[in-house]
């Protein structure tokens, strides 16, 4: 990618811009950029900095037509490979959807670990749940429809992916995404006694490695 | 001096509210926040509270608190009968209730919410800043059950002595100014008119995550997926049933259904007391 414009703007009501872009990339760079803005304080006020698949919400702004006009003549940088901080996601793999997986991507069962273990992730959005971020850097040709039947019950720690996205679940709740696996201890994922409440912050690069530290590869 | 209050009768849902914790819906949470924030702010008023000082929020049915020490409360919002053991007293202005005495706090008459305030507030562990019971993502203290136990701080300043308040009645009918957008050109011309055209009604499946609609659906002209994106406050979303959704405080921060257009945030609370049945104009503004 290129540096990039942002491809249109959509007000939300009186206070809110809808930025859209043309795909994940520069929807990391362009949020990447507004975050740059914002810290060095050279961004209109904003009281809620909120990306999606596709777009950045900014909402508490006092005026979205003039905020329309500043971000669309942005020159968005693209994100630099390597930027952001690494989080490591210990995991298990040993989902109940691995051999559907499996079958899926063409390869064994206890491939499939390696496999997803070997990208590098970032968090494109969070939602769903407190914590819950939508990872992207899983390869086209690896993505996956969500489960035809949604469980009622996903367990907290479960490793999963759902079209393009990997997550993490953060706590129990109903899901319907391919469960390849199992982040033994959870709890990191969300604590808002901590000072950064979530583990997985839009931005955020992560990698998916052995329970002992070892690189997910290799434990497969 | 603290007190707790016992919930001697919780009631059908009653939640601790403030001001909300807007600032992290990036990390997947909602704002929160009491639904009528005027009424909210009024009743902490007439305490000398701080106007966003945690209180009780009914539905529908009220509740009944016994303090363990005197104390001052205010109840407004939806109007409803208030009595301090058995005896009546003032909706909307301060009531004085002894320790041991059953404050019961009526169902409501109109409306839907009413706001228990009380002097010193409610001092529930705050999360990520705020005391509010978020429903969507259980952030916050559970729902209010029978026997549970209230905290109360203490009070800043006494009481102010105060005339009565002016308290906007509950709306026969809900007219709902919105802007269309952002995914307005998801649907055809007819059904922007529709939106802005036809009565809808509350629909009673409606809490504190969205106020759903009955009415006439609005065809979609775009029929493929949206990927998920960020959602105000106040979207009316369109979900394959095609009945607008108006979301309110606790409403999910990304969403995968076209937003229509947004409902202007001052109009929230009036939505925030309307029952089940009352008509929604949906208006331009």
């Amino acid at each position: 990618m290129t540096g990039a414009r942002a491809r249109s703007a959509h007000p939300a009501g009186r206070h809110a811009l809808l930025v859209e872009l043309p795909d994940a990339e520069h929807t990391a760079a362009f949020h990447a950029e507004v975050l740059r803005r914002r810290a060095a304080g050279t961004l209109p006020p904003v009281t809620e900095v909120v990306p999606g698949a596709r777009t950045v919400l900014l909402d508490g702004v006092p005026d979205p037509a003039a905020m329309a006009r500043e971000v669309l003549g942005w020159e968005v940088p693209p994100v630099p490979d390597g930027d952001g901080e690494v989080v490591e996601i210990p995991v298990r793999y040993d989902g109940p959807d691995l051999a559907d997986v499996a079958a899926r991507w063409g390869v064994a069962p206890e491939e499939v670990g390696a496999r997803h273990g070997s990208y590098t992730y970032r968090v494109a959005f969070c939602g769903f749940a407190p914590g819950f971020g939508y990872l992207t850097g899983l390869p086209d040709h690896l993505h996956l429809p969500r489960r035809a039947t949604p469980r009622t019950r996903v367990p907290a720690g479960a490793v999963a992916l759902a079209g393009p996205y990997s997550a993490v679940y953060p706590r129990s709740t109903p899901g319907g995404w391919q469960l390849i696996g199992t982040m033994p201890d959870p709890r990191p994922l969300w604590d808002p006694a901590r000072e950064r409440a979530a583990l997985l912050t839009p931005g955020t690069r992560v990698r998916f490695v052995a329970p002992d530290g070892a690189r997910g590869e290799a434990a497969a | 001096m603290t007190a707790k209050l016992t919930a001697v009768r919780a009631g059908a849902l009653t939640t601790v509210q403030d001001a909300g914790r807007p600032g992290h819906a990036h990390l997947g949470v909602p704002r929160s926040g009491a639904l009528d924030a005027p009424a909210m702010r009024l009743a902490n008023r007439l305490l000398g509270n701080d106007p966003d000082a945690a209180v009780l929020e009914t539905t529908l049915t009220g509740c009944a608190l016994r303090p363990d020490r005197g104390i001052t409360v205010a109840v407004g919002g939806a109007p409803c009968p208030v009595t301090v053991d058995g005896r009546p007293a003032a909706w909307g202005a301060p009531v004085r209730v002894p320790a041991g005495a059953v404050l019961d706090v009526g169902a409501a008459v109109t409306g839907v919410r009413s706001y228990v305030a009380v002097a010193g507030g409610v001092t529930a562990e705050p999360v990520l800043g705020s005391r509010s019971t978020d429903l969507l993502s259980g952030l916050g203290p559970l729902p209010l059950r029978d026997g549970d136990l209230v905290p109360v701080g203490t009070p800043a300043r006494p009481v102010p002595q105060s005339a009565a308040a002016p308290w906007p009645g509950p709306p026969g009918e809900l007219v709902l100014p919105v802007r269309l957008g952002p995914r307005a050109d998801w649907f055809s011309p007819a059904a922007l008119h529709t939106l802005t055209s036809a009565v809808y009604r509350v629909s009673p499946h409606s809490n504190r995550i969205g106020l759903r609609t009955e009415g006439p659906p609005l065809e979609r002209t775009s029929t493929g997926e949206l990927p998920s994106e960020g959602m105000v406050l106040g979207a009316v979303q369109v979900p394959p049933d095609g009945r607008p959704v108006i979301f309110l405080h606790d409403h999910p921060t990304t969403g995968g259904y076209p937003v229509v257009a947004v409902v202007a945030e001052p109009a929230l609370a009036a939505a925030a007391q309307a029952p089940a049945g009352t008509p929604v104009r949906f208006t331009a503004g």
